[in-house]
């Protein structure tokens, strides 16, 4: 958090980037075994959540689309069409409306002076942690969509090929910041980093 | 003979104008044999091969004329393209492993292939190859790149040298049928023959060895059938198993040198010599295939960066010991490292949930299985004997989850991380602490309602990671904070 306040500051209108509560053992993405390790600080933009759920209802749009179809050029078996269509209707909308709010509790980051540590995920989660030093590239990249939504993912790669660090659906300008601070970081250190 | 013009650069041997056309002739073989034997009439399909056979060779060719390369004081550059001018430039302090192989043709014209690793593990085809220099040169290039601390510490001419850490014993060869490579060489060769049958327009029905064995099936009741197909079988895959391990691994010796590398050399027809920087060196895979295990076998696979473990036999290049001897694994990996500790110790179980969860994950999946199975049936699309050949599932991977259970285990020995998991392939990872470059804390739905998480260690060696599976959360950051202190402390709520 050291030397970083300038990004809570500077993303007027998103109290979430602020939020500075660790991540109490209230909300549900997180347990209360997990208080020895605790979450990353910073959550990421709430935009975010509005861009969950416009790609999980694109992803269910064609599936729904295809069993209308088959439902219509079948004629017969309409019950089982339909306990079909029921079936994808409410694990759709359960995951269309759980997924984005439970992905935006778990989603975190935090750079110290000695680390990045950033978690993610919502059904299984993952916490990944790897030192300044050894960090080797920071890139910065926006789809189409997240473009519409003003969103940016900053991706912190190390020499393993295991452990990039991706830290998704961050405030445009706080993930330009973000990397300018990093690569600032990174260049001073000059070692061969594997 | 190697030509040298101004700059210092080189060329390949021009003996290679001799092995391209002949590597890409045998490499076309079953078209030339559509042709020789059925003539023209293949059809346009076969010139068409052989047209693009004649351009592989002419581009072959050309190849000679457009490489060379240079060793300078600072780096190694290859030039190549003919179209596409390219210029590869490594810088030598970032060389960490030099691999010279030599196949069939290669020894016969007393040539070598040299490849270079860096410790870009990222992408596939990086770094230098150079196919193919004379065999003395290619060794000297190796010492020139390789041992460098040690020819300026005795003068160039001095050959450094070498302790033997392990060698090839003849009563290895009765590892070779555990190790299933039989199958892959099986499987190639049928599909040489198949091509070939096919390019040449052969019915198979029609050859009269064929059609007998065919006959006499016909005559025979099934079971007696399948007994004599997988008895062949398995005879022509003990075999070939064999045959694959005394080619990849007869005349194998692993040495150190004094300039602080490892090098490995082995192969019947085609040979192969490794060498890697020990500074390099990360850690030590001791793995032991469910099969190799039941007859008291392991096989060493170094962790490296600059060496990606691949697939085969030969494990990419970064093969430490073929399989052997449980104890001479042992011994060894223990060489290797220089410390047997880490691969001697005792390690910590991960308990009971651990435990559970592999037996719920095992048998969930066969009871799944059996329910789809008897759903089927129930409904009329598949026969009763389906989910009854099914519930066979169930004690089998009871049986497989007890051994995961038994394999589970991590500890921090002498400055470095040692995990074990895994039953079909049992693999105890030693990865020295230095090679840690961070952690990902992995946690499922189900691991966090049991407790456990997963840890893993990514590294710029091997395969990438070593993997803490299913341990207990409090333990799984003890064995962080103990294998790099203070990268968690910032994070850590006491």
């Amino acid at each position: 958090m050291y030397g970083f306040g300038d990004i809570c500051h500077g993303t007027v209108g998103d109290n979430a980037l602020c939020s500075d509560d660790g991540g109490s053992a209230k909300i549900d993405g997180v347990e209360a075994t997990e208080a020895r390790l605790r979450p990353p600080r910073h959550l990421v933009s709430r935009k975010a959540i509005g861009y969950w759920t416009l790609r999980a209802l694109g992803g269910w749009l064609p599936v729904v689309a295809g069993q209308v179809a088959w439902t219509l050029g079948d004629g017969g078996h309409l019950p089982w069409h339909l306990a079909g269509l029921v079936l994808t209707g409410v694990l759709g909308a359960a995951h269309v409306i759980v997924m984005p709010q439970w992905r935006f509790r778990v989603h975190r980051w935090e750079v110290t002076p000695e680390a990045v540590y950033t978690q993610s995920g919502w059904f299984d989660q993952e916490r990944r942690i790897a030192p300044i030093s050894r960090i080797q590239t920071v890139d910065s990249e926006r789809g189409p969509f997240e473009q519409l939504f003003g969103l940016a993912n900053v991706t912190v790669t190390t020499a393993s090929a295991a452990g990039p660090l991706k830290i998704r659906g961050l405030d445009r300008e706080a993930a330009e910041r973000l990397v300018d601070h990093l690569t600032e970081g990174t260049s001073a250190d000059r070692s061969d980093a594997t | 003979m190697t030509e040298r013009n101004h700059g210092g650069w080189r060329r390949l041997s021009a003996r290679m104008l001799l092995v391209h056309p002949v590597q890409e002739l045998l490499r076309a073989w079953p078209v030339l044999v559509g042709l020789v034997v059925a003539g023209s009439a293949g059809g346009q399909g076969s010139w068409w091969s052989l047209g693009a056979t004649a351009a592989v060779i002419i581009g072959g060719l050309l190849r000679w004329f457009t490489t060379s390369y240079r060793v300078t004081a600072e780096q190694v550059q290859v030039r190549k393209g003919l179209l596409r001018r390219q210029v590869l430039t490594v810088p030598r302090d970032r060389i960490r492993t030099v691999d010279v192989t030599a196949h069939a043709l290669h020894r016969a014209l007393g040539l070598a292939k040299v490849e270079v690793g860096t410790g870009r593990t990222d992408r596939k085809n990086d770094g230098v190859r150079l196919d193919a220099l004379h065999a003395g040169e290619a060794d000297r290039l190796r010492a020139e790149l390789l041992h460098r601390a040690a020819a300026s510490a005795t003068g160039p001419a001095e050959r450094p040298r070498e302790t033997l850490l392990a060698r090839m014993r003849p009563g290895w060869v009765r590892y070779g049928p555990f190790t299933l490579t039989g199958f892959v060489t099986v499987g190639v060769i049928a599909g040489v023959v198949w091509r070939s049958l096919n390019e040449a327009h052969v019915d198979p029905r029609r050859i009269q060895v064929l059609s007998a064995l065919l006959d006499r099936f016909g005559r025979t009741s099934p079971a007696v059938d399948v007994l004599v197909v997988t008895v062949a079988l398995l005879v022509v895959v003990v075999a070939a198993s064999t045959f694959g391990y005394v080619l990849a691994f007869h005349g194998f010796r692993l040495t150190r040198g004094d300039a602080g590398t490892l090098h490995v050399t082995r192969g019947l027809i085609t040979t192969r010599a490794i060498t890697i920087e020990e500074r390099r060196l990360r850690g030590v895979e001791f793995s032991e295939p469910l099969l190799l295990r039941s007859v008291g076998g392991a096989r060493c696979i170094a962790i490296t960066t600059g060496l990606r473990v691949g697939r085969g036999a030969e494990r990419g290049g970064s093969l430490l010991l073929p399989p052997a001897p449980r104890a001479e694994a042992l011994r060894v990996a223990g060489a290797v490292l220089r410390d047997d500790a880490p691969f001697t110790r005792t390690l910590t179980g991960h308990g009971p949930r651990a435990a559970r969860r592999r037996f719920s994950r095992a048998v969930g999946v066969a009871l799944l299985v059996v329910g789809v199975a008897v759903v089927s049936w129930a409904l009329g699309v598949v026969p009763a004997w389906t989910w009854q050949a099914a519930l066979v599932l169930v004690p089998l991977a009871a049986l497989v989850a007890a051994d995961r259970a038994r394999a589970l285990g991590h500890a921090v020995v002498n400055g470095a991380l040692v995990g074990r998991r895994g039953s079909l392939v049992r693999r105890r990872s030693v990865l020295s602490c230095e090679g840690i470059i961070g952690w990902n804390l992995r946690r499922s739905f189900f691991q966090r309602r049991s407790g456990l998480a997963t840890l893993v260690a990514t590294t710029a060696a091997g395969r990438q990671r070593v993997e803490v599976q299913d341990v207990p959360l409090e333990e799984a950051l003890r064995v962080a904070e103990e294998a790099l202190p203070g990268l968690l402390t910032p994070f850590l709520e006491r």
